[in-house]
C-alpha cells in the first residue's frame, strides 16, 4: 500500500474536506492506485535537472505603479453567501 | 444553407453584404438549440434575451458599415468564462448561484467585436475530466451517437459546434480539454501556446497549463477566432507581449517542403486500429501535398500522464482553496465554527472527481512528500519540454493521433479514474511543454464516430500549424461531415 486510510483522513483535513467512512475507503483505494502509477517517475534519474514551474520562461512581470478603479464594495459582496455592514460574514472564529 | 454548415467566414460575407441579419441567424441557432438540447444537454445557462439584444446591436453596426470579423456571429462559451451578469457555474454545485461582476478578457474581446453570446456550455466540473460526465449539470451527449461521451472537459463547446447550436465556441485546454472533445465530435479545436491568450476571468484549474482556445467547424474559422482572442493582457501577467500574426492571411501558404515529424512513441500498441488507419491515411495526404515526413522521438512521452496528474492536481488543490463559502458560491453550515463551515461547504459543493484531484494535489504538496512527488514531477516536466524543443530542431511540426480511441460509451470509464486519465496520453505532453497543438477531423471508425488528427506546433508557431491544418482540410472532406440529429 502506498497510502493508508489514516493518511488519507489526514490529507482530507488539510484540504478542508470531510469524507464519510465509505468515501474514505474508496478514496484510499483510488489514491493508492494512482500513486502506484505515478511511481514510474522514479525510473528517471533527475539529478541536476532544473524543475519547470512554467513552460514559458519569463521573469517578474511588472506593471506601472498606478491607482486604477476597483470593482467597489457592493460588487465585491454581490456573491457573498452572508454579508453585513460592507463585510463578509463568517461563523464565530474566536470563542 | 443548413445551420450545421454555417461558418464565421461564410456568415461574415453574408452579414456584411446584408443578405441575412444577425437577428435571423441568432434565431436559427436558438431554434436549433430548442430542438436538440433535450437530447444533448449542451447548455448550462441560456441567455436568449441578451442574445437578441446583441444581435440587434450587431445589425445596427453592420448597416453602418462598421462591422468587425465577429459582428453578428452567434457563439457559445464554456461555462468556465466569467460573464458579467450571466451565471457561471464551472460545472459545479459549489458555484450554482455565482453571477460574475466582470467579463473575462476573452469575453470582453468577443463583445467588442460585436459577437452574439447565446449561452454557457456544459463541461466537466472545474474542467477536470475527459468525458463531461463529472458535470453537476449532468452528462452532455455526443451528437454522433448519444450513448457516447462527447469528450471533455470542453464537451459542451464541441457538441454545440458539431450539432449546429452555435457557429463556434470557446473552450479551455489544460491536458487536452479542447482537442479531445473536438476530435470526438468531428470539429476543429486549437490549444494555443501558453501565454498566447489571456486567462484573466477564466476560472482556474491548473494555472501553469490552462489555455483558452477556439472550437470551430473549419480551420479558417479557427484562425479568425484565435486572432480575435489572442494577445497580451495587462490583467494576466503570464500572457506574453508578442505580436499576433494575421493567421488568416497566411493560411493558404501550403506545406510543400515542410518537415513533419512522426513521434514513434505516439504510435503504440494501445492505439485503436481505426485511429491508426485514419492517421496513417493523413500522413499520406501530407506526403501528397509535398511535405517531408520524418520519424522523430519524444522519449519521455510515457511519463507525461504521471507528471501531469501530480502538477495539475497540486495546482488545483491550491486554486480551489478559494471555494470556502465566504466570498462567493454556495455555503453549507449546519453549526460549528469557521473550520466546520469550510468543511461542510466543500464536502457538499464538490463532486467526486474534484475531491479526488484536490486530495491528490494536497498530498503531493504536503510536508514530507513535496520532493518525492511535486518537485520530481516538475523535473520530469523539464525533460518532456526538452524532448519537444529537440524535436523542433529537426522538424517544423509534429503529427499524431489526438486520442487512442474514438469516443467511449457513457459510464464506461467512470469507476476507474486511472483508465480515464490514461486516455489523455497524446494531448497532455503539449500542455506540459507549453506549446501549441490542434485537432482536425481525419476520419471515422466502424461505428461512425469521428477521429481527430493532432498537429503540434512550435511555441508561438500557431501560424505554421494552421497552414498545415488548412492544407489538409482542403485535400479532404472530413470537415464537411455532420451528425444527423
Amino acid at each position: 500500500m502506498k497510502i493508508s486510510e489514516k493518511n488519507v483522513a489526514y490529507v482530507a483535513g488539510l484540504a478542508r474536506l470531510s469524507l464519510t467512512p465509505e468515501e474514505l475507503k474508496t478514496m484510499t483505494g483510488q489514491m493508492d492506485a494512482i500513486l502506484g502509477y505515478v511511481d514510474k517517475l522514479n525510473e528517471l534519474n533527475t539529478d541536476g535537472i532544473i524543475p519547470t514551474a512554467h513552460a514559458v520562461p519569463m521573469a517578474n512581470a511588472f506593471r506601472v505603479d498606478q491607482v486604477v478603479t476597483s470593482i467597489g464594495t457592493a460588487a465585491a459582496l454581490a456573491n457573498a453567501p452572508h454579508g453585513a455592514d460592507g463585510c463578509f460574514q463568517v461563523p464565530k472564529v474566536i470563542e | 444553407m443548413s445551420v450545421l454548415q454555417l461558418t464565421i467566414s461564410g456568415l461574415r460575407e453574408e452579414l456584411q453584404a446584408q443578405r441575412t441579419s444577425a437577428v435571423a441567424v441568432t434565431r436559427r441557432c436558438i431554434e436549433r438549440i430548442d430542438n436538440t438540447d433535450d437530447q444533448l444537454n449542451t447548455f448550462v445557462s441560456r441567455c436568449d434575451d441578451s442574445a437578441f439584444q446583441d444581435a440587434t446591436a450587431a445589425d445596427v453596426r453592420l448597416s453602418a458599415g462598421k462591422a468587425a470579423t465577429l459582428t453578428g456571429i452567434p457563439l457559445g462559451l464554456k461555462d468556465i468564462f466569467s460573464t458579467k451578469g450571466l451565471r457561471t457555474t464551472c460545472g459545479s454545485k459549489i458555484l450554482a448561484n455565482y453571477v460574475p461582476v466582470y467579463d473575462a478578457t476573452v469575453v470582453e474581446r468577443l463583445r467588442e467585436q460585436g459577437a452574439v453570446i447565446v449561452g454557457k456550455l456544459n463541461m466537466d466540473e472545474f474542467a477536470m475530466g475527459s468525458s463531461n460526465e463529472s458535470s453537476a449539470a449532468g452528462v452532455c451527449r455526443n451528437p454522433w451517437d448519444t450513448n457516447h461521451v462527447p469528450g471533455g472537459s470542453s464537451g459542451g463547446s464541441a457538441v454545440a459546434v458539431a450539432a449546429g447550436q452555435v457557429v463556434a465556441a470557446l473552450g479551455t485546454d489544460t491536458g487536452g480539454s479542447i482537442r479531445q472533445p473536438a476530435a470526438h465530435c468531428g470539429v476543429v479545436g486549437l490549444k494555443p501556446t501558453y501565454g498566447r491568450v489571456s486567462r484573466y476571468g477564466v476560472i482556474a484549474y491548473a494555472s501553469s497549463l490552462d489555455q483558452v482556445g477556439p472550437i470551430t467547424r473549419t480551420v479558417e474559422d479557427c484562425a479568425l477566432l484565435l486572432e480575435a482572442i489572442a494577445g497580451y493582457d495587462p490583467c494576466d501577467s503570464t500572457s506574453v507581449d508578442c505580436p499576433v500574426p494575421d493567421y488568416q492571411a497566411s493560411l493558404r501558404d501550403g506545406v510543400a517542403g515542410k518537415k513533419i515529424g512522426l513521434p514513434q512513441e505516439y504510435f503504440i500498441a494501445g492505439l485503436d486500429p481505426a485511429v491508426k488507419a485514419a492517421v496513417d491515411a493523413a500522413v499520406e495526404v501530407y506526403r501528397g501535398l509535398g511535405a517531408e515526413l520524418v520519424p522523430v522521438s519524444l522519449p519521455h512521452t510515457d511519463y507525461s500522464v504521471a507528471c501531469y496528474y501530480l502538477i495539475a492536481t497540486a495546482e488545483a488543490s491550491s486554486n480551489l482553496a478559494r471555494y470556502d463559502g465566504v466570498r462567493f458560491g454556495v455555503r453549507h453550515c449546519t453549526g460549528g465554527g469557521l473550520i466546520d463551515m469550510y468543511q461542510q461547504t466543500r464536502s457538499a459543493g464538490f463532486g467526486a472527481e474534484v475531491k479526488r484531484r484536490i486530495m491528490l494535489g494536497t498530498y503531493a504538496l504536503s510536508s514530507g512528500y513535496y520532493d518525492a512527488y511535486y518537485l520530481k514531477a516538475q523535473k520530469v516536466r523539464t525533460l518532456i519540454r526538452q524532448d519537444f524543443l529537440k524535436a523542433f530542431e529537426q522538424v517544423d511540426l509534429l503529427l499524431t493521433p489526438v486520442a487512442p480511441t474514438a469516443a467511449f460509451k457513457i459510464g464506461e470509464k467512470m469507476d476507474d479514474p486511472l483508465q480515464m486519465y490514461l486516455s489523455d496520453i497524446f494531448t497532455i505532453p503539449a500542455n506540459l511543454a507549453g506549446t501549441c497543438a490542434m485537432s482536425i477531423p481525419c476520419g471515422f471508425d466502424a461505428a461512425g464516430l469521428p477521429i481527430g488528427l493532432q498537429l503540434i506546433g512550435k511555441p508561438f508557431g500557431e501560424e505554421e500549424m494552421l497552414q498545415a491544418a488548412w492544407a489538409f482540410e482542403q485535400a479532404t472532406d472530413w470537415h464537411t461531415c455532420r451528425p444527423t440529429l
